[in-house]
């Protein structure tokens, strides 16, 4: 055994530590289509020390870390591009305290959403989270860190906005905590009254620390929920459409969808609104605003809203919804990357007819999913492709396309969600220059090593 | 841990695969792609002559006098602009109404369509259309001379089971194939129904059927209203499932235990298309022993159940005549209300469960009056 | 390999992994490793590594490969249309492992005790029958059913009496039984799940020819696993008979009172034995025995039914032992699952999990606070 591999031991056991070729192969990729990079060693610890323990002795070998959850952000933000070690969080799943009246959860470094909204459905059903469509393995963490989005994000923002509290492990292994908690035994803020410290951690990719606990928002869970999707073949409606939905206050979460396949939804936009309720009354209160707001549109014909089969309705209230993980299979290959930039909804048309020049440039099947943040402040709008892995022609015609939604989408004025190290290194180019300096300066300071997932938000 | 070495037993490696589920590969070939142009036969004395009007006199959703339905008729008849083009909503209530065998419905789509005026929002439209082209996924049963048509109801798939289909099942069709394709006249677009409706009925006619049970009444008025109306010859003999299962019950005699349940019949507006068939309604509630509540919207008046409503007109029409209709259930002791259309039961099922009222198919009942259910 | 065109389709996104609700890891191997490697998704893209020569027969993989209960958790759960034939896949994989001739040492014990003396303990075969002795269960001849027990209803001695007690309630309930005793050999279930598809095959035929040669038209398996192979893969090998797993055939029995119960009262729970649930559907049967007794409440687990957390056992596991040991061993995980539903009792139905669940109630140290027992052994206590 080396001595990294006995000194890793030491620390989470024999048990959970590899340098196998079995889980460097593995870990050295995600279901997207980044270039595969092994890791050295692989370890899963289930404890806060452990971890701090992992990241000294990282820094003392000047090796490379990368925190990983569950590894689906598609872009390959936890592949070790560097080598190094690999750590896995999801042994530290535990949901640690519900602050009920106060609603908010903290949990550990490797919560999955699945199991919050699980154990709050079970023990706290007033409450629940902003729950994303990544499948259900997704980390509370890994989620709030790429600055994820979900079920409540057009009434509260990102997921990470919902954020009240972190513990992470800096670089040096110190233990620091930020927000409230850090002066207080109550975790209600991240940030203010205080200097917002969160920012030196959300959106970084691990590179300037890891995550080990979220203190998160919680919000009241209504006793009913319902669907309805508004159609029109007007993308260039759209934005107007959405405004006056966000301006109803009645949404819980807009969602829009256009995609050649199944033929229900061939040429057309589905607005997907959520609504709920605590009464019947409360719920067809909300439902007559959303409908009575779209009525201009019913009336000049150019929208309306679309009888549900009743197949579809749980499909679309399950949250994560399990058909977004079921759309890498469209062309019977399981694969499945999308760039989703943060752009102005306004330019929803442009994104809408960008995403069908490409499917048909490319011969590839599509599928647009915008998200509304916050009330129409800005949209993710995923330009998602689906491919064969069996297929290397199609998986090359996908990374094109994918490169010119990213020279797209910078050009329309969007920024890159969760941005691959080329599109990272595409951002940090057009950057303000005093702002790349200063994320020099942070990521300098804080990672002077630079083990920390290095090879991300790298500023030369 | 070592390796180990193992030496094969042998060398077969057929494994015996854990088949699960299987699905109904089965795949018809040769269908035709294609159409031709029809014309809808409509007589314009009969109405000219028409003492009552009772098409556009009789209308729930219009309020107009014999003199002035006589009028916007003959500006429809001669293309010109009426207001029953833009507020007609498409119940088919004006096909039974008129008792001179005429088209009224028919021909305010053709005149819908002629000048450009839609119904739906374009992208419902759409959507509808696309939902009913051919695609060659069509389910074939085991085919006899005669068979059941699930049109391209999903529904009738799980709806139709037991003794009461011994005799046919599983001699069915379902998908696009066969579908009649009527429900575009909710649309205003015949054109669609010219270029598919001769198919599916060639379709049928390839399969060397000789009597088809609509299973959905929109089915049964394509081939007995619509297909005449536009001279399209139907080799086949419909028959209209109420009928099939009245027989059916008659059949099964004594098997037959009466419900002793208060009911309300929720009236589709394909029903429409077949006036005569209705009154199997209430000969298969008396047969089963099941209280048939007589209410104000049933029969000539009955409301349409909304859905078409919605996507057409938005949330106060369809949730005015969803309230009124509901209410009237209420008010008339309903304990089950009785859908013959499968959309019909989505469109109310949950709220007249609000309501204390249990949604149920009249094949579900028929099959609980067997105890099958 | 069988499967290839479909392995590749694998997302690794995750859902098998877990229970229905999210709240728990629900993979037995993964509860245990901890590894991604070691769930569904790794296996598949290890799999498709393999194929590909991009990784190597190693240890590891045989570990990975082998540490598969069969439990069929990934089935339940996978989002994808392919998910009927993810089990299925992992027996493929270990069949090509089988068929290069390397294979984890005690799968290869195991495999060699079964082809040279038709059990996996190295027992006579004349002594198959042992287990019935002192009791009145008749050797089959034309009776109504055959009563099949397997290899560890036959030899392990803590089987062999949850086999003597069913044996024992079914004649006293009225049914006609008889056993094949020394003529019995291994049903093949496990020989097949640990990829070794010609031993499984010859099994098979053998079994089906002699069920034939005596006539057998019923038959009531002890183990859920006999259950599942009989069921699933003896049809298509020309053995089409009637097969019941015991709980089915008990079940309407006690409930028309065929069996008079004394009042007793208990917290039981049931764990649900992955080739009697997840793969045949019955959830009911056992349930239905244990709601007849008075006085007994029976309480589920928060994971029970399709989203059971399998003891550990199946795919061979319970003779390979490769996914045992530990605090994450899931029969461990599974005790304090039955201890956190407040029961007193768990309650089988299959002689494999009584065994795996026992050791994880000693290792444990919970004997005082719970106790094992199969179904039918629960049913006879408060036999009047």
């Amino acid at each position: 055994m080396s001595d990294i591999t006995l000194s890793l031991a030491q620390i989470v056991g024999e048990q959970y530590v590899s340098n196998k070729a079995e889980e460097a192969y593995f870990y050295a990729r995600d279901p997207g289509l980044m270039p595969a990079h092994k890791p050295d060693y692989v370890v899963v610890p289930e404890t806060v020390e452990e971890v701090q323990k992992i990241v000294r002795l990282a820094s003392k070998k000047k090796m490379p870390i990368v925190p990983m959850g569950a590894g689906m952000s598609l872009t390959g933000l936890t592949i070790p591009l560097k080598g190094g070690i690999v750590i896995d969080m999801k042994r530290m799943n535990k949901v640690l305290e519900v602050h009920e009246k106060a609603r908010y959860v903290i949990v550990e470094g490797g919560t999955s959403h699945g199991l919050l909204k699980a154990c709050l459905e079970k023990n706290y059903p007033r409450l629940r989270h902003s729950v994303p469509d990544s499948p259900a393995t997704s980390t509370i963490a890994a989620n709030v860190m790429i600055h994820g989005q979900g079920r409540l994000t057009q009434q509260y923002g990102f997921n990470s906005d919902m954020v009240a509290g972190l513990e992470v492990v800096l670089p040096s292994g110190e233990l620091c905590k930020i927000g409230s908690c850090s002066l207080s035994p109550e975790w209600f803020s991240k940030g203010a009254p205080l200097p917002d410290l969160s920012g030196l951690f959300l959106g970084w990719f691990g590179a300037t620390g890891i995550i080990t606990k979220v203190a998160l928002k919680l919000y009241p869970r209504k006793k009913m929920r319902d669907v309805e999707i508004f159609v029109t073949d007007r993308e260039d409606l759209v934005p107007d459409m959405v405004y006056e939905l966000t301006h109803t206050e009645m949404v819980e979460d807009i969602n829009i969808f256009a995609q050649p396949l199944p033929v229900i939804f061939k040429d057309n936009h589905h607005i997907t609104l959520f609504i709920t309720g605590d009464t019947d009354e409360e719920l067809e209160f909300k439902r007559k605003m959303i409908w009575d707001s779209l009525d201009g549109f019913i009336k000049s014909k150019d929208g309306g809203f679309m009888s549900l089969p009743p197949v579809m309705k749980p499909t679309l209230l399950e949250m994560p919804q399990r058909s977004v993980s079921r759309f890498a299979d469209v062309r019977k290959g399981g694969g499945f990357e999308y760039s989703g930039p943060i752009i102005a909804v306004e330019k929803y048309p442009e994104c809408s007819r960008k995403i069908m020049e490409l499917a048909s440039q490319y011969d590839l099947a599509y599928s647009a999913m915008a998200r509304i943040i916050g009330r129409s402040h800005c949209m993710m709008f995923g330009f998602a492709f689906t491919f064969n892995r069996a297929d290397p022609d199609m998986m090359e015609r996908t990374r094109k396309a994918l490169q010119e939604v990213a020279e797209f989408a910078l050009a329309a004025g969007g920024v890159y969600w969760k941005p691959t190290v080329d599109e990272q290194r595409m951002a940090i180019e057009r950057m303000d220059p005093n702002t790349r300096n200063l994320m020099k300066m942070i990521k300098t300071n804080l990672d002077p090593q630079g083990i920390m997932n290095p090879g991300n938000w790298e500023v030369h | 841990m070592e390796v180990g070495l193992h030496i094969p037993f042998s060398a077969k490696t057929e494994f015996l695969r854990h088949d699960y589920f299987s699905m109904d590969k089965k795949k018809a070939s040769g269908l035709p792609i294609g159409g031709t142009m029809y014309r809808l036969t409509f007589d314009e004395n009969l109405c000219k002559t028409c003492p009552t009007c009772d098409c556009l006199v009789k209308c729930q959703y219009m309020d107009l006098k014999v003199d002035e339905a006589k009028e916007e008729m003959i500006k429809i008849i001669n293309g010109d602009d009426s207001f029953v083009l833009q507020d007609c909503i498409t119940c088919y209530g004006c096909e039974e109404y008129c008792t001179r065998g005429n088209h009224p419905f028919y021909l305010i789509t053709e005149r819908r369509e002629e000048k450009g005026i839609l119904t739906a929002p374009r992208a419902i439209t759409k959507q509808w259309v696309n939902i009913g082209e051919q695609r060659g996924k069509y389910k074939l049963g085991d085919i006899k001379q005669k068979i059941l048509s699930f049109g391209f109801v999903p529904e009738l798939l799980e709806l139709v089971q037991g003794r009461l289909f011994d005799d046919v099942m599983p001699s069915y069709v379902f998908g696009q194939e066969f579908f009649c394709n009527v429900v575009y006249i909710h649309f205003a677009n015949t054109s669609i129904i010219k270029e598919r409706l001769p198919l599916i009925i060639d379709n049928f006619r390839k399969l060397g059927v000789q009597e088809v049970v609509c299973m959905h009444d929109e089915c049964y008025g394509a081939f007995t209203s619509l297909a005449p109306a536009y001279g399209m010859e139907v080799p086949f003999k419909p028959i209209h499932y109420f009928e099939y299962l009245y027989n059916r019950l008659k059949e099964l005699g004594d098997e037959v235990r009466p419900l002793n349940i208060k009911v309300a019949y929720q009236r589709p507006c394909s029903s429409r298309l077949s006036p005569d068939k209705h009154h199997f309604v209430g000969d298969i509630m008396e047969l089963i022993g099941v209280d048939l509540v007589e209410r104000e919207y049933q029969a000539e008046n009955a409301l349409c159940c909304g859905d078409v409503l919605g996507m057409i007109y938005g949330y106060d029409l369809k949730n005015d005549v969803q309230k009124r209709n509901i209410d009237d259930m209420v008010e008339h002791g309903a304990e089950y209300c009785v859908f013959n259309c499968p959309v019909c039961q989505n469109a109310l099922a949950a709220k007249i469960t609000k309501k204390a009222i249990k949604p149920i198919h009249i094949i579900d009942l028929c099959r609980m009056a067997i105890g099958e259910k | 390999m069988k499967y290839q065109d479909i392995i590749h389709r694998c997302f690794r996104c995750g859902y098998c992994k877990f229970t229905s609700d999210y709240y728990d890891f629900n993979c037995p191997s993964y509860r245990k490793f901890g590894f991604e490697t070691y769930a569904p998704g790794g296996r598949m893209w290890l799999i498709q590594a393999w194929l590909n020569g991009e990784i190597k027969n190693s240890e590891r993989f045989q570990e990975i490969l082998f540490s598969c209960a069969t439990c069929a958790n990934c089935v339940e759960h996978c989002v994808f249309t392919f998910s009927d034939d993810l089990v299925n896949i992992f027996i493929a994989a270990r069949e090509e492992m089988v068929n290069k001739g390397i294979i984890p040492p005690p799968v290869r014990d195991y495999l060699k005790n079964i082809n040279t003396s038709g059990n996996p303990y190295k027992e006579p075969a004349n002594e198959r029958g042992k287990w019935a002795d002192g009791t009145s269960i008749p050797a089959y001849d034309g009776h109504e059913y055959l009563f099949y027990i397997g290899c560890v209803g036959s030899y392990d001695e803590r089987a062999k009496k949850i086999a003597r007690t069913v044996g024992n309630v079914l004649i006293e309930a009225g049914v006609s039984l008889g056993i094949l005793s020394n003529r019995e050999t291994c049903d093949g279930n496990e020989v097949r799940s640990l990829g070794e598809i010609g031993l499984f095959q010859f099994l098979a035929e053998q079994n089906v020819t002699l069920f034939k040669e005596l006539r057998v038209k019923k038959i009531i398996t002890l183990d859920p696993h006999a259950f599942n192979t009989f069921t699933q893969d003896y049809p298509s090998l020309g053995g089409e008979f009637e097969i019941y797993h015991y709980t089915q055939v008990l079940a309407p029995l006690i409930q028309s009172k065929k069996l008079s119960l004394k009042d007793r009262e208990a917290k039981i729970t049931f764990h649900d034995p992955c080739y009697l649930g997840r793969h045949n559907g019955e959830y009911e049967a056992p349930r239905k025995i244990l709601e007849s007794i008075p006085g007994f409440s029976l309480i589920e687990m928060d994971q029970t039914r399709e989203n059971a957390l399998c003891c550990g056992g199946g795919g061979g596991n319970f003779f390979t032992d490769i996914l045992g040991g530990g605090e994450d061993s899931p029969n461990r995980i599974r005790v304090r699952q039955a201890l956190d539903s407040g029961a007193q009792i768990i309650a089988v139905a299959c002689p494999q999990c009584a065994k795996m669940l026992e050791d994880a109630v000693k290792a444990e140290e919970v004997g005082h606070k719970i106790e094992v027992l199969d179904v039918a052994e629960i049913v006879v206590r408060p036999l009047a």
